[in-house]
């Protein structure tokens, strides 16, 4: 099992300096690269006020990237974050496991209705109890 | 949705004899009144995943207290209400939303 891992890292940039954050994202980017890892999204959310201040600021740049890698990268990116005082917050999540749930959750989703479906094909006569609306999980 | 519902008397339950008691005396006691159907929003919705940047959609079920709505409030399911929070907690770690108000 050495699947690759995929992870959403989202990062608040300090808003005063505003023109860096392409040069910083894109910093960030070549040390994903530089670990083995591969960055399969990076979008700027803008500027947006915080819920609540973080280092007296009131507003942070949100920036939003997609990685896919082993794990080691993640660890070299947060170091490097923690240590620049630009970057006011990070949040890494692991995302495959739960896009697997809900790739599965669907799938079977559709297995159900497909089922459903050939039975009020079928089934006709029978009465309509199988067409009773069950929205359960 | 009513956002206040921690304004409501603690141990709302007890209360509801009370209430039939009267409305079988003839009064208009309206009978059980905390009762509502249940449905969860995610499941008609057939939501699998639950992002945590969606704030928009995080702060439906976050009052203006900033805790977060208990399910049996909201209605739902338990899938659901743990994604829910799960999102919620990861949201407020990056400032989306607060852990507190006031």
């Amino acid at each position: 099992m050495d699947n690759k891992r995929q992870y959403e890292v989202v990062f608040i940039v300090d808003p005063t300096i505003d023109d860096e954050v392409t040069k910083l994202t894109e910093s960030f980017k070549q040390i994903i690269v530089d670990q083995g890892g591969v960055v399969t999204k990076a979008e700027t959310m803008g500027k947006r006020q915080l819920a609540y201040e973080i280092l007296h600021k009131k507003e942070g740049t949100f920036v939003l990237m997609e990685i896919e890698g082993s794990g080691r990268e993640i660890a070299e990116l947060e170091r490097r974050m923690r240590v620049n005082d630009r970057i006011l917050r990070y949040l890494t999540v692991r995302v495959d496991p739960d896009r697997q749930r809900a790739e599965k959750l669907r799938s079977r989703r559709a297995a159900k209705q497909a089922k459903r479906a050939e039975k009020g094909a079928h089934g006709r006569r029978g009465g309509g109890v199988e067409f009773a609306e069950s929205n359960s999980e | 949705m009513s956002t206040n519902y921690e304004d409501r008397p603690r141990g709302g339950y007890d209360n509801d004899d009370d209430q039939d008691r009267r409305g079988s005396m003839g009064g208009r006691g309206g009978g059980r009144r905390m009762h509502r159907r249940r449905v969860c929003r995610f499941c008609i919705d057939k939501v699998d995943l639950i992002d945590f940047k969606d704030y928009r959609l995080l702060l439906n079920y976050v009052p203006e207290r900033g805790k977060i709505l208990p399910r049996r409030i909201s209605g739902n399911c338990a899938t659901h209400q743990r994604m829910l929070a799960e999102a919620i907690k990861r949201a407020r770690n990056i400032a989306l939303l607060p852990y507190s108000t006031d």
